[in-house]
């Protein structure tokens, strides 16, 4: 029987892997490795929350712990991919872009096209994202979005920890910029992972459940709670398809697209706020796209339009939840 | 023995928690024979019909429709016409009160997979029941041990029955060599070695029906008697497409159009089953490994071994079974073996026969051993 791990596990094995494997992959980010350089204990955090823990000693000289400036290290880790290097830098919170955003969108999502697709820069940037950790307004938001909107730069959003092995080697192996969101609540999710490596190509969505009924496609963790709603609808006699597209950039518009044709109803749940966001922009493809075969209006179950609370109870209202789900499934295939 | 007899839903491989019942074959109150499909269901990965264990009536359908049950879950009664209806609902009080799912860590205890070293490759296998003379189960190319998913359990009622996963294949290790039947049956061999099998039933299916033939060209002392289902190595003809496009299948659109030439009905392959195989197609080395062992048996399009005759040297029990829908290997190789071989071909059903009419098959294979 395949072995289970955690999300956490499966992105430090796939680390692991590729490091063995090419000599090019480097990890650096603020305590990758904790205490590198200094008296004391080496290798003490492996990340805030441990993601990177044991690759210091495995992989000597290949895991940087760097300065608290994100606008340097991920310039650095641009900067080292231009240079033969394959550096996977991880950017502790994603709410941190802000500070590095120019060396991001700027820099690396533009090389290959301002020259003349001669240049590639085959940097992965990991970073934590998402509500649900009582971390506040300033380390809690879901921006995928933003990142999706810059073409140059590739997107991926993994739901379980067999995904996340498979899109962090592919992640690596690409020669694209890669931003590899990972959701810090899914940290502990177990899952059946193989123990030896493969990668799974970008742009192919993933169909945890099929039905005729309704399509929902979700991102990230609200690909679990999305099942957990089908399964709750199915009960009802309600069959919904779940679509996971795993990278929302490049998106799998054909499997939303197909799938939606054979439901007419669409339900779309995204945890980011909702203007401008993944929900807006599925709606808008399939509206486009697939009109003729709607019956009914798409339904968006995305965070409110206000910044992440501190409150826990406001904090579990903020994040969509299994119950909305399935209120939006029942509304989609009740709606005359 | 109780007169009463229950239907529940069946374990068709370790990871199966639950099923869906898909409909009811025969209607309430309808007597039914031993071994009458009575009801269809589906697991996640395929959907497959349920016997009746004895003759009687249909007396209760508890199950409707689309209902999803754990496994070992009441699905319905069957009992002679004369016993009373209130006994019949005695007897389902009694199950319901008494039955438990299966939790998550109970069946992490149960048996499970294995794997073992042969000749320095990592090998996973099976076993299955205990006892009589031992069976092994070699699946084919790009197979691994859950294509027996429907017939390991049936068939280890009487013995032990292994189902390996063949080096390249499954979770087994990825290194295959020159790929050849020769490497392959050597492999099985050693298995049988690091099991103690001084001999054993082999039955393979499609490549596996070849690698058994080849370990009984090799070691006919150490078979007892061959099962060969939609096998190769009785003629040349294969279906070169389908070998070329399973190897080089990288995504679910071009995977699923290939894997329905599997099956007659083609409604079996279920989106787990291409997930599962694509899952398995994107492990480092396999790619590696197909190929390897694709030039090894294949040229233009033919198979390269041709053992049609050596079932006639070998002195030995062979059965061929074949679906006569098989769109792989054609099911006109079935009677090439040389010898007394016992042929059966099943109408309606396809390559993966052994799954399609798995029933049927299990009997087939018990009858012929016993």
């Amino acid at each position: 029987m395949a072995r289970k791990i955690t999300y956490q596990q499966a992105i430090n094995e796939a680390l692991d892997q590729e490091m063995s494997r090419d000599p090019s992959v480097i990890v650096m980010g603020e305590d990758n490795a904790g205490g590198a350089g200094a008296p004391g204990e080496e290798d003490a955090w492996g990340g805030v929350l441990g993601v990177t823990k044991g690759l210091f000693h495995k992989h000597p000289g290949r895991v940087l712990d760097t300065p608290i400036s994100e606008s340097g290290f991920i310039g650095a880790a641009v900067g080292a991919a231009c240079n033969g290097l394959r550096p996977v830098a991880e950017l502790m919170f994603v709410d941190f872009m802000g500070v590095c955003l120019d060396q991001i969108f700027n820099q690396a999502a533009k090389f290959k096209y301002m020259f003349g697709g001669k240049a590639q820069t085959p940097v992965v940037i990991r970073t934590m994202y998402g509500a649900g950790f009582r971390a506040a307004a300033q380390h809690s938001q879901c921006l995928y979005n933003v990142f999706t909107h810059i073409p140059g730069l590739k997107v991926v959003v993994p739901s379980n920890p067999y995904d996340a092995k498979g899109l962090l080697i592919q992640a690596i192996r690409d020669n694209d910029p890669v931003i590899f969101m990972e959701h810090k609540v899914l940290y502990t999710m177990q899952g059946e992972v193989p123990e030896e490596s493969y990668a799974i190509p970008f742009g192919e969505a993933n169909v945890l459940r099929e039905g005729d009924d309704v399509t929902i496609v979700a991102f990230g963790r609200m690909v679990n709670f999305a099942s957990e709603a089908a399964a709750a609808a199915q009960k009802k006699g309600v069959h919904c398809e779940v679509i996971d597209p795993r990278t929302t950039s490049p998106l799998d518009e054909d499997t939303i697209l197909e799938s939606v044709e054979k439901t007419g109803r669409l339900v779309v749940v995204d945890e980011s706020n909702p203007r401008c966001s993944m929900a807006s922009d599925i709606a808008g493809l399939v509206a486009q796209k697939a009109f003729g075969a709607l019956k009914a209006p798409i339904e968006l179950v995305t965070a409110p339009h206000v910044p992440v609370p501190f409150s826990d109870a406001l904090e579990d209202l903020y994040v969509p939840s299994v119950a909305r789900i399935e209120a939006a499934i029942i509304k989609a295939k009740e709606y005359k | 023995m109780s007169r009463i007899h229950t239907l529940t839903m069946p374990k068709w491989g370790l990871s199966m928690k639950e099923g869906k019942v898909n409909g009811w074959l025969r209607k309430l109150g309808e007597p039914v024979a031993v071994g009458d499909e009575i009801i269809e269901v589906e697991s996640e990965k395929i959907a497959g019909g349920i016997e009746s264990p004895v003759a009687g009536v249909l007396r209760r359908q508890l199950a409707k429709a689309e209902d999803v049950l754990p496994v070992g879950g009441l699905l319905g009664i069957v009992a002679d016409a004369e016993v009373p209806d209130a006994e019949i609902d005695a007897a389902v009080e009694a199950f319901n009160a008494s039955f438990v799912p299966l939790s998550e860590e109970g069946e992490e205890a149960g048996p499970g997979t294995q794997t073992v070293e042969v000749g320095g490759r990592r090998i996973r296998f099976l076993k299955r029941g205990s006892g009589g003379e031992p069976m092994v189960l070699i699946h084919g190319f790009g197979g691994d041990l859950n294509n027996w998913l429907f017939n390991h359990e049936a068939l280890a009622a009487g013995r032990a029955v292994y189902a390996l996963d063949l080096p390249g294949h499954g979770e087994s290790v990825k290194e295959v060599g020159d790929g050849s039947l020769g490497t392959l049956a050597d492999v099985v061999l050693g298995f049988m070695d690091s099991q103690g099998l001084q001999a054993a039933h082999l039955a393979g299916h499609s490549m596996g029906g070849a690698v058994s033939l080849a370990i009984a060209g090799k070691a006919p002392q150490r078979v007892h008697s061959l099962t060969l289902i939609g096998s190769a190595g009785l003629g040349e003809e294969i279906n070169a497409g389908y070998i070329d496009g399973f190897v080089s299948a990288a995504d679910r659109r071009t995977l699923k159009p290939l894997l329905t030439q599997l099956f007659a009905d083609e409604s079996l392959v279920t989106r787990q089953l291409v997930d599962d195989i694509l899952k398995y197609k994107r492990l480092e080395g396999v790619d590696a490994a197909l190929a390897a062992i694709s030039a090894a048996l294949f040229d233009e399009g033919r198979q390269k071994t041709v053992l049609a005759e050596l079932p006639e040297r070998l002195g030995k029990p062979v059965l061929a079974i074949w679906g006569a829908e098989d769109r792989i290997i054609p099911v006109k190789h079935a009677p090439r073996a040389a010898g007394e071989v016992r042929v059966e071909v099943l109408p309606g059903k396809g390559h993966m026969v052994q799954m399609e009419a798995a029933n049927e098959v299990n009997r087939l294979i018990d009858h012929f051993l016993s």
